[in-house]
């Protein structure tokens, strides 16, 4: 492939890839994300392949690898084009009735996904009401390219937004664009990009750095990871144009090494670009030069806080420092330095090809264009949404999300990962915006949205994002570093039943500490999760005090597995699984747990056949004593 | 000529160099401002926040730590409040934990009594050894910004943060120099010394698990 | 250890000897030896020219590098918020059981390494551990015995 050295042959070759495409040939798509790696979507596209192999239809029946499409509670995904047919939970036994279905057009029923309501089945993947609900601006092109396929990306339109900046506009006018659209950051700190595009591009010195932080560490999010996994080009398109805008001839993307695929896609990608005359000199002959550096990350959440994570790429341990002058100003080597996230640079070849105006027509007042979370947790629908801004928690959760599982009750969501809070149920209706999340006490963040329920204790998650801090704090600073020890120690002691009230008011004085005196935002806001679960689930504190109660069940200490005579049917499932033997009883005698021997791993409360469901978790009071050698009364099914 | 810049320190009108920090402009006017990871030879770090202070502008007003902050026109800085003075009393409660073994003494002594530290608030949370060092980090900087010996680094991260020496490189460099011993604030390195020619705590402690 | 200098040396060419990718060679490193010896450390602060102080740092610094011998195969289980959620401390605790060893530890016969990880990216099939290059979830405890048991 020789370089396209003008705007002109661009378009021309994008023509010619066009011409090559029947979009009425079949195409069979499969979802090929981690999260569909982990369900055999390896094994699903080998056995497609040999079928398609050995029914000899690999001329007309097309097999495209995508990226990730979000539905991830039901992959591995496969979507047949050009009719959107949509199959969920493929197997690669299935394989063989696919191929035979698309060369018929037959539909295969049994794989199609129904509702749980109606039963109905739905067979166009954007009528599912995951993804109805959704507008998927950003994420969508995930599902109609191979991530490792350029051309799949040309032929979507992919680099006309580039195209366009460098042949129509001046840098000037790209960044007047940026900042009219009101773009906010999506990494979480939602700070408006335009004018950091325009701080950078106006402080003096150069050279000056453009950056991807695709260190994205809150956990449960995996927004970037699939971004970047499944259109990777979109963010390099995204960060040549704020190059251009910003007068910057180097960049540089930070990706966790976590992120095997996404390192791998990426580096195809800018190799790709590269060869195709997207980087490097004269790109598309505009007289523009930039390059791209890649850094992987080695394992630390701090060093995606921007001071960290400049000193990452100058070689050294990634822990922030005094960023009393702005990275703008004086980051990577104190040259100026513009760091977004992946997400925010993915949105940037829309809003030049769309315009402004049009961004700016989605959305909320203060929040313009759409958010991609990751919906995660105790809710039916588990995976990527991307939803228009001033969406409310509700119709996320519940809409898109269907809602809990197993008919139990919503008990919280958080949002904003470490540095955000758990939104209860009163809150529901909050529509998604950075300024209303933050008005209840949470934060965006970078799109991690966890569900929890009845079964979640506050307290015990409290104390996991503050384990989580401590274990990430880079340790520089005292107020982080010791102030978390402290917290970590009290909800420890919360949890295990030793917390004592006054402790609370320490929690709350050393939190306020953090957040004044600490170097930067991960000290300043690590107890924030402490703070909102007390102002809304002060009474789970109290319990956990007062009566050495867990209301949810999960403090080990404070609960003790029991089965219920009454409907134990002696099947010998949890007894014969005990790892400690400490489960007594015997064919047709009712069995009863030794609770000196207990363990409290929860074996038993798994294996327990659903039907009969007789193991208990009981928490705050004696445990009814055993009655052993009692006969099963089986009852007859 | 230098740019002048008006601010005002606990009500005192103060002219200031662009550039200056909030604790050279107040050294310079006589305001001392405490600090424990601070020295005149090295780069402003940010580590201990004991010399944070109020700084109002534009009508809000922010906690931000004077050793780093570049003075701007216009500012106003309360070096002492009740915000000021919880937040250094809190900060050493939280360091005396680690300092139980050789004590509370020097200069953090002086700020505890100054400030009606509770030495012992934190104790119960702190389950670790004590190591008699607050990270404060100047030796490690000392020994690499105006030494350039080396020899002693930081290793680990969060509450595993540790100084080391590093045995290779101390046996060249410290048997004629040992400036570290008289930046350190605790007293740590001279105590921890055993009369060799650096002290004990070394990589190869840290690596074995035994720091 | 014989061929240190000739390994590194390959690697720090690769990256121009630019000190700026102190972090990207020893991920390099480690991916072939499986860990970071100490030689390897100095032979890295010597080509580079960055203090070893520095080469030290950065080593002990990131969680993903390892400063001893790791076993034949690699546990690690995430701790991301999703998969808490799920019960992924039970899932922790049952591993630590059936291997003898705690997060951060290898097993005396040097089968298994123990490692938790913040957030493997797989939060719709939590809870997750990874042996190696394969992905294990949706996991319950009772399922860990038979995921481990594949490896002996």
């Amino acid at each position: 492939m020789s370089r396209i050295n003008s705007f002109a042959e661009l378009e021309k070759l994008r023509q010619e890839i066009k011409g090559k495409r029947d979009s009425n040939k079949p195409c069979i798509t499969l979802c090929s994300g981690t999260a569909c790696h982990t369900s055999a979507s390896e094994s699903v596209n080998e056995a497609l392949e040999r079928e398609l192999d050995r029914q000899g239809l690999k001329g007309e029946i097309g097999l495209r690898r995508t990226g990730c499409h979000g539905f991830c509670e039901k992959g591995p995904l496969v979507v047949i084009y050009p009719e959107e047919t949509c199959y969920i939970n493929v197997q690669p036994e299935d394989a063989a009735e696919i191929v035979q279905g698309v060369k018929e057009k037959k539909i295969i029923e049994r794989l199609l996904y129904s509702d749980p309501v109606t039963g109905e089945k739905i067979v166009h993947e954007s009528e599912i009401p995951f993804y109805k609900n959704q507008q998927r601006l950003v994420f969508g092109p995930n599902r109609w390219i191979d991530p490792e396929s350029i051309e799949d990306y040309l032929y979507i339109g992919g680099y006309s937004a580039l195209s366009k900046a460098l042949s129509q506009m001046t840098p000037d006018q790209v960044l007047e664009e940026i900042k009219k659209a009101n773009l906010r950051g999506r990494g979480g700190g939602g700070f408006p990009a335009g004018r950091k595009w325009e701080e950078t591009k106006n402080a003096p010195g150069e050279p000056k750095y453009v950056i991807v932080n695709c260190d994205e560490g809150d956990p449960g999010a995996y927004m970037d990871r699939s971004l970047m996994e499944g259109n990777p080009h979109s963010v390099i398109e995204g960060l040549i144009i704020g190059a251009y805008a910003i007068g910057s001839h180097e960049g540089f993307v930070y990706v966790r090494q976590e992120y095997p695929l996404a390192v791998e896609n990426l580096y195809i990608a800018l190799e790709q670009a590269e060869e195709y005359g997207f980087l490097g000199e004269n790109i598309l002959g505009s007289g523009f030069n930039f390059r791209v550096k890649v850094h992987r990350g080695a394992g630390a959440f701090v060093s995606g806080e921007s001071s960290a994570l400049m000193t990452a790429i100058e070689g050294k341990a990634g822990e922030p420092r005094m960023k009393y002058i702005h990275m703008s100003q004086r980051g990577y080597k104190e040259k100026p330095s513009c760091l977004n996230n992946v997400e925010t640079w993915a949105t940037v070849p829309f809003i030049i090809n769309k315009g402004s105006d049009w961004f700016n027509s989605i959305g909320t007042e203060g929040s313009k264009g759409t958010k991609i979370f990751s919906l995660v947790g105790k809710v039916n629908n588990t995976g990527l949404v991307e939803v228009p801004m001033g969406m409310t928690l509700r119709q996320i959760i519940y809409d898109i999300g269907g809602g809990i599982p197993k008919g139990r009750k919503f008990k919280g969501v958080q949002t904003g990962g470490p540095s955000g809070g758990i939104i209860p149920e009163r809150y529901l209706d909050t529509p998604i915006d950075f300024d209303e999340l933050t008005k209840i006490g949470s934060m965006m963040g970078s799109g991690g949205m966890i569900v929890m329920d009845e079964d979640t204790c506050m307290v015990d998650m409290a104390r996991y994002f503050v384990d989580f801090c401590c274990e990430e704090s880079c340790g520089k600073c005292i107020p982080c570093r010791e102030g978390l020890r402290v917290l970590s120690g009290i909800l420890t002691n919360i949890c295990e039943g030793e917390g004592k009230e006054e402790e609370l008011q320490t929690l709350e004085r050393v939190a306020e500490v953090m957040k004044d005196a600490s170097l930067c935002a991960l000290g300043a806001t690590a107890a924030n999760p402490v703070l909102t679960t007390l102002r809304y689930f002060r009474d789970e504190y109290e319990a956990h005090i007062k009566d050495k109660r867990c209301p949810a069940k999960v403090c080990k200490n404070l609960i003790d597995y029991y089965i219920d005579p009454e409907k134990c049917e002696a099947c010998m499932i949890c007894l014969r699984n005990c790892p400690t033997g400490a489960i007594q009883g015997g064919k047709n005698l009712v069995h009863w747990i030794e609770q000196d021997k207990c363990i409290k791993c929860g074996i038993c409360y798994q294996v327990c056949p659903e039907r009969f469901s007789a193991v208990e978790k009981l928490s705050g009071g004696p445990v009814p004593a055993p009655v052993p050698g009692r006969e099963v009364v089986r009852k007859k099914e | 000529m230098e740019k002048l810049i008006t601010l005002k320190i606990d009500g005192k009108d103060v002219k200031a160099r662009e550039g200056m920090t909030v604790l050279e402009a107040a050294k310079e006017v006589g305001i001392e401002i405490p600090t424990l990871c601070y020295h005149e030879k090295l780069e402003p770090y940010g580590a201990c926040r004991i010399c944070c202070v109020e700084v109002e502008k534009g009508g809000r007003t922010q906690v931000i730590a004077s050793c780093g902050y570049p003075v701007e026109e216009g500012m106003k800085i309360k070096t002492r409040s009740e915000r000021i003075d919880q937040i250094r009393k809190t900060i050493i409660e939280l360091i005396a934990p680690s300092l139980s073994d050789g004590g509370v003494v020097g200069k953090v002594r002086e700020l505890a009594d100054e400030y009606g530290a509770d030495t012992s608030m934190f104790m119960s949370t702190f389950k670790a050894t004590p190591t008699r060092c607050i990270l404060c980090g100047q030796c490690v900087r000392y020994c690499s910004e105006v030494v350039a010996a080396n020899a002693i680094g930081f290793v680990g991260r969060g509450v595993e943060r540790r100084v080391v020496f590093l045995p290779e490189r101390a046996s060249r460099f410290c048997p004629t120099c040992r400036e570290c011993y008289e930046v350190c604030p605790t007293g740590k390195i001279a105590a921890e010394t055993d009369g060799s020619i650096f002290p004990e705590f070394s990589i190869d402690d840290f690596l074995s698990g035994k720091m | 250890m014989i061929g240190i200098s000739g390994i590194v040396n390959k690697i720090v060419d690769k990256y121009q000897g630019d000190r700026d990718m102190l972090i990207q060679v020893l991920l390099d490193v480690q991916s072939g030896l499986g860990w970071l010896p100490k030689e390897v450390l100095t032979e890295v602060s010597k080509q580079l020219g960055t203090p070893l102080t520095c080469v030290y740092q950065v080593a002990t610094y990131y969680k993903a590098f390892s400063l001893a011998p790791r076993g034949q195969h690699l546990v690690r289980i995430c701790m991301g918020t999703a998969c808490q959620v799920r019960g992924s401390p039970l899932i922790r605790d049952r591993v630590q059981q059936l291997l003898g060893i705690e997060p951060g530890e290898t097993s005396p016969d040097m089968k298994f390494s123990f490692e938790t990880v913040n957030c493997l990216g797989c939060c719709a099939k939590g809870p997750v551990i990874m042996v190696d290059d394969a992905y294990y979830g949706p996991l319950g405890v009772s399922d860990v015995d038979k995921v481990l048991e594949k490896y002996g």
